[in-house]
């Protein structure tokens, strides 16, 4: 029997020739990252384990993205924490305020992970970069202590889902729409303990930015991995970070999947998901009407360049409706240069939106857009739980940057079409 | 963490997927004081249930029980809070591993979530993969730990289990 992605790449690192589904590996970790919000308790544990040096120094990447630049006094300690520990241990793959951006984001832009690798990371997103064909999980702070100090992880072989993806997409439905039907279709514990791993057509006609959206909410269904194997885009993704890679690894054609879906994207419509889950999804002008305070553009889910391109696409000559704050956060300092440069942001600027420095900030209620009560916010985040973005009575809707555009035109929810 | 000996506590019952924003809400986790992160357990669902719960309270909760990010500050809270354990009928996985690693005590058993009532007295009996609830009567198993948990719980958390590994390597 052959291997889906998922097996062979925890296979070859646990030096074994072959694994399956439910298998226990203690597999070496290429790369293990960690942010400003998960790194100091690591560095604690880290010290409580009686570890002195991490395992490779060169295998750490340190982030500053949740609370920066910090927010108050604690998260300039945190920050703080985490700097001294990378000097310490003499970490290179440090990103300082600045010249940093979403760890997600970050990672790929890059090239700090490549095909075939593992990648563990102190924060639930990790799972973004199997879009460049790597193993990447989300793990917790203990974890990633164990990680530093060992250099390698247990892990139980998930089983995976096999998504194949047909059709193209009509305009302003994008990869967040693919997902978000997919999130709907399985429901936040659909893929838990498993792994998905996207093929077809569309997903090959998908650029790398895309890909990473795709793979971004896989967590959403509770999955461990979302995967799509690396092949002609993903290659000239890292040629452009002077990293050569090669196509592969691949699939078996035998591979033994959990289940296998089909979907045809040519009958997708841009999709929304209401509060509280990312699960209550539906076409996006079901919800038309709905009135907004705040719109946000940003995270590692929506906070490419291309996202904020296409926000800016639809609110050139138009302006934020009254009573709407509209705040568009690039995810990496590169982003956010690109954009400035190329007139994304003054389009969005003369439009009226608060451009922040880059940051995962609002999308988690950090700082930067924080909702008050009874707030209603739609945003191109991954997560509308009760609370999420601020107080427990505000209500986020989530959708792509296109709705999320016309509705800050709009002041309610609604299309680019809807627009005068 | 006493991974063998019986304990018990009352029941306080949530639904299906409460999610870490709801078990420790991120204007709560620029710290890793325990203590601090307790006062402030499941504040997204009941603002007051830290000032509620009895030490050794058990959380019921129904499917996925701490989906969402991967704040290990989630499992700490509960402890920090007093909860003696947690039963779902599911839980997100990163949370399953942060609980195991913190030594939280967590068992899964679809049936004692759908058949605990808010208020019940419960009793775990962890070498019988067994919970009681002693108010109904009546009993259910709970799924045994994969190996690897296995090891890390009797270890008392993967803090201790790291550290015996560690100085195995370490030369004397």
């Amino acid at each position: 029997m052959g291997m889906t992605l998922a097996e062979k790449i925890l296979a070859r690192h646990a030096d074994r020739p072959a694994t399956a589904a439910g298998d226990l590996l203690h597999c070496r970790v290429d790369r293990i990252m960690a942010t400003d919000i998960t790194a100091p308790m690591s560095i604690e544990v880290f010290r409580r384990m009686g570890a002195e040096r991490v395992h490779d120094p060169d295998a750490c990447i340190l982030i500053n993205d949740h609370f920066v630049p910090a927010k108050d006094i604690r998260s300039a300690d945190f920050a703080r924490a985490m700097r001294e520990f990378a000097a310490e241990q003499g970490i290179r793959d440090y990103f300082e305020v600045g010249r940093s951006g979403i760890c997600h984001t970050l990672i790929p832009e890059r090239g700090l992970v490549g095909p075939g690798e593992i990648l563990v990371g102190a924060d639930s997103h990790t799972c973004t970069a199997g879009a460049l064909g790597c193993f990447a999980t989300g793990v917790g702070s203990t974890d990633l202590a164990a990680a530093w100090a060992l250099g390698e992880m247990w892990f139980r072989v998930p089983g995976t889902i096999r998504v194949e993806v047909e059709g193209e997409f009509r305009p302003h439905v994008t990869s967040k729409d693919l997902i978000m039907h997919l999130v709907g279709r399985l429901g936040v514990e659909g893929a838990r303990y498993r792994a998905i791993e996207f093929g077809g057509p569309a997903v090959a006609a998908m650029p790398v930015h895309a890909r990473l959206t795709l793979c971004n909410m896989t967590i959403e269904m509770g999955a461990k991995a979302g995967m799509v194997p690396c092949d002609a885009a993903t290659v000239e993704h890292f040629s452009g970070r002077d990293r050569a890679v090669a196509e592969g690894p691949f699939p078996d054609h035998d591979a033994a999947y959990d289940e296998t879906l089909r979907i045809d994207v040519s009958l997708l419509e841009p999709q929304v998901a209401e509060p509280f889950l990312p699960s209550n999804v539906r076409g996006a002008g079901e919800f038309r009407g709905v009135k907004v305070d705040q719109v946000f553009i940003g995270s590692c889910t929506n906070g490419h360049y291309e996202d904020l391109a296409q926000a800016a696409a639809v609110l050139k000559g138009r302006t934020v409706a009254p009573g709407v704050r509209l705040i568009v956060t690039p995810a990496t300092q590169e982003i956010y240069l690109r954009a400035v440069r190329s007139g994304v942001v003054a389009d969005l600027v003369e439009a009226g939106a608060a451009v922040t420095t880059p940051t995962c900030g609002a999308c988690l209620g950090g700082h930067n857009g924080v909702l008050g009560r009874d707030e209603v916010a739609l945003t191109t985040t991954n997560r509308n739980f009760r609370g999420r973005m601020g107080d427990t009575s505000s209500r986020v809707y989530l959708a792509n940057p296109a709705v999320a555009a016309a509705t800050a035109a709009l002041g309610h929810i609604g299309l680019p079409e809807d627009l005068p | 963490m006493s991974a063998h000996a019986p304990f018990e506590g009352r029941v306080w019952l949530f639904g299906d997927h409460v999610d870490t924003d709801v078990i420790i809400p991120v204007r709560y986790c620029v710290t890793a004081d325990r203590d601090e992160l307790g006062r402030h357990a499941m504040a997204g669902a009941d603002p007051d249930f830290a000032g509620r719960i009895a030490r050794g309270d058990f959380i019921v909760a129904g499917s996925n029980f701490g989906c969402g990010s991967s704040r290990e500050v989630a499992p700490v809270a509960l402890l920090g809070a007093g909860v003696g354990a947690v039963v779902a009928a599911s839980f997100g996985r990163i949370f399953y591993r942060n609980a195991i690693n913190v030594g939280l005590p967590i068992f899964e058993s679809p049936e004692a979530a759908v058949a605990c009532s808010q208020g019940d007295l419960v009793r775990a009996v962890p070498e019988e993969g067994l919970l009681q609830n002693l108010t109904s009567g009546r009993a259910f198993a709970f799924a045994p730990y994969p190996q690897q948990v296995a090891r890390i719980v009797a270890a008392g958390g993967l803090e201790n289990y790291v550290r015996e590994r560690l100085s195995k390597r370490r030369p004397r």
